[in-house]
């Protein structure tokens, strides 16, 4: 609890009267950047908590207004309605590409991508692995959940072997449709990028990893140190056909199996 | 080539150098290319040059990332442009189209070669449909210009940026195989100073503003109709201010030769300098813009005209916008050319005689 000391006065005699003002304290809070609008995500959803923490980590940083975004296409389209900074959308898979093109014109802004596992992984790959190949200085939020949300529950590359989705109805054989895609273990093959890890927002304990992980990732940027990745498993309840909480569980119990939590490279600790 | 060309002094440079040159001139700061012949030598002078005058030159994975590119670096409130031959102009369109509809401009130069598929390097004018009717995905246009020279090359990369700025879309420069690899005598030094136009809209990062956001994607039907019809006015406003054209030769001409670009050359000798004497009289429609087309100045000249012989190193597309301009008015004859095949002057002064003798 690090809000303040009114009303912290326990053992000291006071004889002033606190206004309300000092007596109020303040335990959590819309962070500034987070518009004050309805989301249409669903319940349970991973991409609410990962937008709270992207508005908490550009605030803490003091780059609110130094950040440029570029949005996906999938289920994260309308991020820029939620998050009050500068956004642009990018065609299906294009955003490293556009995030490029912003950040060699802007090198001193913050520029990010925000994109999910068809986005990144499928239709857009080429660009992911030349984009962190040339080592563009910019930080990418992966959202793997598995499966395309928006367009209702089709197969993704990270979709894990037996798992049923639209387009593998009696799940995924890997003999016909190959196996989940591990885009940071790829990624590390690479020279260029400077961290690149995988973490969750299923335990309050995750999201705070979460959150530090973030951080560290537009640090990168903001002292030029180069090319981030952050993926982040993400419950879809939805298109799991789980509650959410049972889909909280599929990630800590099941989706960690075939993708491994933890820093895959970091290369300032490593220096 | 030297850039920082004296006044007054002309150089020899090819139509690929010429409209790297032009760019840089134009204020362009950034480019992003992939490898494609015959438009190599524009994507080197740029590679060369750009980063020395303070822009930023990127050898892209594709042509759609170099697309985007552009777009990213448009969005970031600078002029920006890419290059391409037909095959890699087709992967820009998704590029383009989403340009489109986030009003933002660019200028995208397309040194046409032979199609369809890989075909083969040779100049062509297969891509006049793409170019003039939009291209990718959805209902809109963007200007195409098309130089007949290397000077042209020069002077209308220059125009494309301010046409690009002013109306915010994608602007087309349509030449092909045969302009961007000759070579002849230029000037730069006439080119004034860069004037690019403001950009709010730009994406800054926000100190002492709102935020911007920049998107094509519009859910209510309403919203989408509305921002179409917002297309079509400024297209209705390019189409009444921009049309440029040249006509060569008498004002009394019988019959009229109508081509662009490399056909245009040719054309442009039989009516200066003909091969043979001719028992009437040819000039020479030749449109600059390709869209808007110059609808109104074809007309008027049909109504004299005994018949029009279209030149085109295609199945004949331009053919399309000279029968609506000409609307019955006067017959009108196709030589087409395909392959990469460049019709010769002998050629269609044999076909204007056969027609119109
Ligand atoms: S479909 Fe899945 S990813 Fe999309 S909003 Fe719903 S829960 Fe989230």
């Amino acid at each position: 609890m690090r809000s303040g000391n009114a009303g912290n006065g326990m053992g000291k005699k006071t004889t002033t009267k606190r206004t309300e003002s000092e007596v109020k304290r303040v335990l959590y809070e819309r962070p500034r950047a987070l518009l004050d609008v309805h989301t249409h995500y669903c319940a349970g959803c991973g991409h609410g908590t990962m937008h709270r923490l992207l508005a908490e980590v550009l605030e803490e940083l003091g780059v609110l207004e130094q950040a440029i975004g570029v949005a996906p296409v999938g289920c994260a389209v309308l991020a820029y309605d939620y998050v009050d900074i500068d956004w642009t959308e990018a065609a299906h898979g294009r955003a490293p590409a556009v995030a490029t093109g912003l950040k060699r014109v802007h090198p001193d802004k913050v520029v990010f991508t925000y994109q999910g596992d068809g986005d990144l992984a499928s239709i857009g790959m080429a660009e992911t692995i030349h984009a962190a190949n040339r080592g563009e200085n910019i930080t990418v939020i992966f959202i793997n959940n598995a499966i395309y949300g928006m367009t209702q529950g089709q197969m993704a590359p990270t979709t894990l072997i037996g798992q049923k989705t639209k387009t593998t109805p009696r799940g995924r054989d890997p003999e016909t449709t190959g196996y989940p895609l591990k885009v940071c273990e790829l990624l590390d093959q690479l020279v260029a990028p400077v961290l690149l890890a995988r973490t969750t927002v299923v335990t309050p304990k995750h999201v705070r990893q979460t959150k530090a992980l973030l951080k560290k990732a537009f640090q990168c940027q903001m002292e030029n140190v180069g090319y981030s990745l952050i993926e982040v498993l993400s419950p879809c309840p939805t298109y799991w056909h789980m509650t959410p909480m049972e889909a909280y569980h599929f990630i800590e119990q099941t989706v960690t199996d075939s993708f491994p939590l933890g820093v895959i490279r970091d290369v300032k600790d490593r220096a | 080539m030297d850039s920082e060309q004296p006044e007054g002094k002309v150089a020899l440079v090819s139509g690929n150098e010429a409209a790297g040159e032009a760019a840089i001139r134009a204020g362009c700061r950034f480019y992003a290319g992939y490898p494609i012949t015959p438009q190599n030598e524009l994507t080197a002078y740029i590679a060369d040059q750009l980063p020395l005058r303070g822009g930023v030159f990127i050898q892209a994975e594709s042509e759609l990332a170099a697309i985007n590119m552009v777009f990213g670096a448009s969005a970031a409130g600078t002029r920006a442009m890419t290059s391409s031959s037909s095959p890699g102009i087709s992967l820009k369109q998704e590029g383009i189209s989403y340009m489109v509809g986030c009003e933002l401009p660019a200028v995208i130069i397309n040194v046409q070669r032979a199609g369809p598929g890989l075909g083969n390097i040779s100049p062509a004018q297969g891509d006049y449909y793409q170019a003039t009717r939009g291209g990718g995905h959805g209902d809109y246009r963007c200007i195409s210009l098309a130089p007949f020279s290397v000077q042209e090359v020069c002077d209308l990369t220059y125009l494309a940026f301010d046409l690009a700025d002013a109306y915010r879309t994608p602007v087309i420069l349509l030449a092909d195989g045969m302009i961007g690899q000759m070579m002849e005598p230029v000037r730069f030094d006439h080119l004034p100073a860069p004037s690019p136009t403001p950009r709010p809209w730009a994406l800054t990062g926000t100190p002492g503003r709102k935020r911007n956001v920049i998107k094509s994607l519009r859910l209510p039907p309403e919203e989408l109709e509305a921002f179409n019809l917002k297309l079509q006015d400024v297209y209705a406003t390019i189409e009444q201010r921009e049309v440029r054209l040249e006509v060569t030769g008498p004002d009394d001409a019988e019959v009229l030769l109508a081509a662009y670009g490399t056909s245009a050359r040719i054309c442009r000798q039989i009516v200066e300098r003909p091969l043979r004497q001719l028992p009437f009289k040819v000039a020479l429609f030749r449109p600059i813009t390709l869209w808007p087309f110059p609808t109104a100045k074809l007309a008027e000249l049909a109504e004299k005209a005994r018949g029009i012989l279209v030149v085109e190193m295609s199945a004949g597309q331009m053919v399309d916008d000279v029968r609506m301009a000409v609307a019955g008015r006067c017959p009108i004859e196709l030589l087409a050319r395909m392959g990469g095949n460049i019709p010769s002057a002998a050629e269609i002064t044999e076909k204007l005689i056969t027609l119109f003798a």
